[in-house]
C-alpha cells in the first residue's frame, strides 16, 4: 500500500491545468490529455483507498450538482469526488415535471450562476442541454450525461476500470451491446475507447442502432453472438425503457433472448473476457445475473469504484485552471 | 390620395425575368405603375417635373414576392406583427408577402382572411396577401370554407407546416379547390417517420444524439401527393422540397404532366446539416437541414428550373422559444431581410444568372398565385427593388427590423445591400447613405 505522502504528492504531480474551460464531451481531448487525466484518476484510486481521504485541492470552492434527470450513482460520484477534494456542495435535482423544461434550464442555469458557484455538474434528459448552460454560466460546467450525446466522465472511468483490470485499453477489442441509439455511454465511449487505441465494436437490433453509426469508425454487428466474437470486453447498455416512446424491440422476453448477455452468449468472446455495465442494469433483460455478478469476468462493481476516482481527476484538474485564473466565458 | 411625382430611374442595372433581359436600362414610374422602360442607361431630356435616381450600375429588378412569411398576428404578436413583417419586408426589397394560416386562431374562414386584408390596408406599406386554411384549424381534418376564403382574397391553400396525414383528406381539399381554380401547397412530410424528429437521420445526427427522421420520409410523401394531384386534376404546390430523392420524384411527375410547382427556402439553399453541429438552434429548422448532397441537388434543381419558387419561409420564433436544448427549441427563422443577399449567394458563389434567380422570387411566385408583378415593362406595377449586388453585408440580427431575432444567417457575410424598395410607384425604404 502506498503511504499518505507519497499518495499526495503524486496526485500533485500528475495534476494539470484541464484544456477548456468545460468538460462537455471528451471528443477535444488529445491523446496525451487523456493520458494525463487517466494517470492522475489512477493515482485517485490510490486516494479512496486510504482511511483518509480528504484533500484540499477545492477548498473554498463549490460545486452543484444540477440534476433535471434522477440518478443515483453518478450524483452522489460526484458529490463525494467533490467532497473528498474539500469542495462544499450542493444538490439540486428539480423537478421537470412541475414546470417547462427548457425555461427551467436556462433560468436555473441563471440564477445558480448569481450565487458564484465555481463547478456546475448538470445533467438533463435534451442532448446539448450542457453545452447550451455552458454558454449562459461563468463557472466551469461538467456533463454528467445530456440526453442521447455524451456521458465524459462514464467513458472516462470505463477507461480507468480496462486500464487497471487489464492494464491498457490500446489494443483492446471491445463489443458495446445493446441499445446504442439512445445512449450517451455509447457515444462518449466510442470517440475515447478510440482515441485510447481500442477497436470498438457496436452490436445491438437495427432499431436500436443510429444510422449513421457506420461512420464512427466502428465495425457493426446485429448479431450478439457474431458481435462479441473473440472481444477482450463487452460493455452491456442499459435497455432504456423510460426513453422509448415506440415499440423498438417486442418484448423484452425476446430483447433477453437475442440480445441478452448470458454465459453461453459469453463463451464466443475471447477467454478472459471482462464484462461492464454502466449501470442501473436491468437484469433478465440485458444481462443475466449469472454474468453480472461472476466476480472473475464482471468489472461492475469496479466501475462504480473507478467513478470517484475519475470525477477527482476532472474536477482537480477544471480546479488547476481555475486556480490559473483563466476567465471561463470570456 | 395624392398624386405622386413621376420617378425616372437611370443608369441602373436592369434584370427583368420575364424577358431574361439583364443589362443597361432605364425606367419611368408614374401613378403607380411603370410607364416606360429603355434599355439604354439614361433618357434625354426629362421633363423638370421628373424626380430622377441615378442607381449608378445597381440592379434593379422586380420587387420579391414572398409566399411563405408567418406572422404571430392574430394570437402571438410579440414574435412578429404584420407591421413589423411589413417593414422587414419592405427592408429586404419584398413587395408581396403571402401571410401563412397557421396563427392562432387559424386563418380557416373568410372573416380571417379580411381581417388580415384589412390589416394590410391599415400599415399601408407592402402588398399583404393571404394564404387560407387547407383544413379547418390546420388540423388536416375536414375541409375548410375554400370558396368563401377565395372570394375574400385567399391566394392559395395550405395547412403550413402540418402534413395531411390522412389521403381521403387531402384528396378531396385537392379536388374541391379545383372547382375555385387555386393551388393547394402541401408539405411532404411523412407525420409518422417525423414525428418528434428535429434533424435529418444520419452520421451527424446520430453523433449529437438527436432525434432524426430520415430524408425519405420526404420523398415518401411527396410520391402520395402527387398521386393524389394527378386522380384530381389539381394545381399542386410541394411547400419546401429539401431532398435529392424527393426532386427525382418530382421531375418524373412533372415529365408526366402532372401540374406541380414546387417551392424551396432560402435556407436549405444556403445551409447544410453541419450547421445544427454545435447545437445552434437558430439551425433548427423545419424541414430540418439536409445532407450537402441533398443542398447541391436542390441548387441544380433551381438552376434547371424543376424548382420554381424560392421563399423566406419567414418564421419568427422569439429568444425564450429558442434558448432551448436544441430538440425543445421553436424550428424556423426569420428571413424577409436575408432573402435577397442570399439568393444572390449563388450569383456570386455559382455564377447563376441574375434574371433565373430573379425569377424564382418574382415573377414564377406571382404567376402561381395570380398576382400581376414581377415583369418590367410597361404598365406593370411599379414593384421594384434596387440592390448593390455586389456590397458586402455583415448579418446581425439584432439590427433586424423583424420582432423576433432567430435568423439561421446571424453572424454571417452575404453580399447584396437593398438600396431602395418601391411598392406601387412609392417608396418604402431607403437605405442609409
Amino acid at each position: 500500500m502506498d503511504s499518505a505522502p507519497d499518495i499526495e504528492e503524486l496526485i500533485r504531480k500528475r495534476t494539470f491545468a484541464f484544456p477548456s474551460p468545460h468538460l462537455l464531451s471528451l471528443s477535444g481531448l488529445t491523446r496525451p490529455d487523456a493520458e494525463a487525466l487517466l494517470a492522475l484518476a489512477d493515482a485517485f484510486v490510490g486516494l479512496n483507498r486510504r482511511t483518509e481521504k480528504k484533500l484540499s485541492t477545492l477548498r473554498g470552492r463549490t460545486l452543484v450538482n444540477l440534476f433535471f434527470e434522477s440518478s443515483t450513482r453518478t450524483q452522489s460520484s460526484f458529490e463525494l469526488a467533490a467532497k473528498r477534494l474539500g469542495a462544499d456542495t450542493v444538490n439540486m435535482s428539480p423537478r421537470a415535471s412541475s414546470i417547462t423544461k427548457g425555461e427551467t434550464l436556462i433560468d436555473t442555469a441563471v440564477t445558480l450562476n448569481a450565487m458564484k458557484p465555481d463547478i456546475l455538474v448538470v445533467r438533463h434528459s435534451a442532448s446539448g442541454a450542457a453545452a447550451l448552460l455552458a454558454q449562459k454560466v461563468s463557472c466551469s460546467v461538467v456533463n454528467a450525461g445530456d440526453g442521447w450525446h455524451e456521458h465524459p466522465t462514464q467513458a472516462l472511468l470505463d477507461a480507468l476500470t480496462l486500464n487497471r483490470a487489464l492494464g491498457k485499453v490500446e489494443g483492446l477489442t471491445i463489443s458495446i451491446c445493446g441499445d446504442v441509439m439512445h445512449s450517451r455511454v455509447a457515444r462518449s465511449n466510442v470517440g475515447f475507447l478510440q482515441l485510447l487505441g481500442a477497436r470498438v465494436r457496436l452490436v445491438g437490433p437495427p432499431t436500436l442502432m443510429p444510422s449513421g453509426a457506420e461512420g464512427w469508425g466502428c465495425e457493426v454487428f446485429h448479431d450478439l453472438r457474431k458481435g462479441i466474437a473473440g472481444a477482450d470486453v463487452v460493455m452491456m447498455l442499459r435497455l432504456q425503457m423510460e426513453r422509448m416512446d415506440g415499440a423498438f424491440v417486442p418484448s423484452t422476453r425476446e430483447y433477453f433472448r437475442y440480445w441478452g448477455l448470458d454465459a453461453e452468449a459469453l463463451s464466443h468472446a475471447a477467454p478472459g473476457v471482462r464484462v461492464m455495465h454502466p449501470g442501473p442494469m436491468n437484469r433478465g433483460v440485458e444481462i443475466d445475473s449469472g454474468v453480472a455478478d461472476d466476480p472473475k469476468v464482471s468489472l461492475i462493481q469496479s466501475q462504480v469504484e473507478m467513478g470517484v476516482a475519475a470525477r477527482m481527476a476532472v474536477l482537480a484538474s477544471l480546479a488547476a485552471r481555475l486556480d490559473n485564473g483563466t476567465p471561463v466565458n470570456g | 390620395m395624392a398624386k405622386l411625382q413621376p420617378i425616372a430611374f437611370v443608369n441602373a442595372r436592369l434584370v427583368d425575368p420575364e424577358s431574361g433581359y439583364d443589362g443597361p436600362g432605364a425606367l419611368v414610374v408614374s401613378d403607380g405603375v411603370i410607364s416606360d422602360v429603355a434599355r439604354r442607361p439614361t433618357y434625354e431630356g426629362l421633363s423638370s417635373e421628373v424626380r430622377v435616381i441615378d442607381c449608378a450600375g445597381a440592379m434593379l429588378a422586380p420587387g420579391l414576392v414572398d409566399l411563405r412569411v408567418k406572422t404571430g398576428e392574430p394570437g402571438a404578436e410579440p414574435k412578429e406583427t404584420l407591421k413589423s413583417a411589413s417593414r422587414a419586408a419592405a427592408a429586404g426589397g419584398v413587395t408581396s408577402i403571402v401571410i401563412q394560416p397557421d396563427t392562432d386562431p387559424a386563418i380557416d374562414d373568410p372573416a380571417m382572411v379580411d381581417f388580415v386584408l384589412r390589416r394590410a390596408r391599415d400599415i399601408d406599406l407592402v402588398h399583404v396577401l393571404a394564404a387560407g386554411a387547407a383544413t379547418k384549424g390546420c388540423l388536416g381534418e375536414r375541409i375548410a370554407e375554400l370558396g368563401l376564403m377565395r372570394e375574400a382574397g385567399a391566394v392559395y391553400f395550405t395547412d403550413a407546416d402540418h402534413s395531411i396525414a390522412d389521403s381521403r383528406v387531402l384528396r378531396r381539399v385537392l379536388s374541391y379547390a379545383t372547382g375555385f381554380g387555386v393551388a393547394v401547397a402541401h408539405r411532404p412530410a411523412d407525420p409518422y417517420l417525423s414525428h418528434g424528429a428535429c434533424a435529418t437521420e444520419g452520421e451527424m445526427a446520430a453523433r449529437l444524439g438527436l432525434p432524426s427522421t430520415p430524408a425519405v420520409a420526404e420523398r415518401i410523401m411527396l410520391e402520395r401527393d402527387l398521386a393524389l394531384a394527378e386522380i384530381t386534376g389539381a394545381r399542386l404546390i410541394v411547400d419546401q422540397i429539401t431532398t435529392a430523392d424527393a426532386l427525382d420524384s418530382l421531375n418524373r411527375a412533372m415529365d408526366r404532366g402532372v401540374k406541380v410547382c414546387a417551392t424551396a427556402s432560402i435556407n436549405h439553399l444556403h445551409f447544410n446539416e453541419i450547421d445544427i453541429g454545435d447545437y445552434r438552434t437558430f439551425a433548427r429548422l423545419d424541414p430540418p437541414l439536409r445532407a450537402e448532397s441533398d443542398r447541391q441537388a436542390l441548387i441544380e434543381g433551381l438552376l434547371s428550373g424543376l424548382v420554381e419558387v424560392v421563399t423566406s419561409a419567414h418564421t419568427p420564433a422569439p429568444a425564450e422559444d429558442k434558448r432551448l436544448p436544441f430538440a425543445e427549441a421553436a424550428p424556423g427563422g426569420i428571413g424577409l431581410e436575408t432573402l435577397l443577399p442570399a439568393l444572390l449567394a449563388l450569383h456570386h458563389d455559382r455564377g447563376a444568372a441574375l434574371p433565373i434567380l430573379m425569377r424564382a422570387v418574382t415573377l414564377a411566385p406571382a404567376r402561381l398565385i395570380g398576382l400581376d408583378a414581377g415583369r418590367i415593362a410597361p404598365g406593370a406595377v411599379a414593384d421594384l427593388v434596387l440592390c448593390h449586388i455586389s456590397a458586402p453585408v455583415h448579418i446581425d440580427a439584432e439590427k433586424l427590423l423583424s420582432k423576433s431575432k432567430n435568423s439561421p444567417f446571424d453572424g454571417r457575410r452575404l453580399q447584396g445591400q437593398v438600396l431602395l424598395t418601391m411598392v406601387s410607384g412609392r417608396i418604402v425604404h431607403r437605405a442609409e447613405p
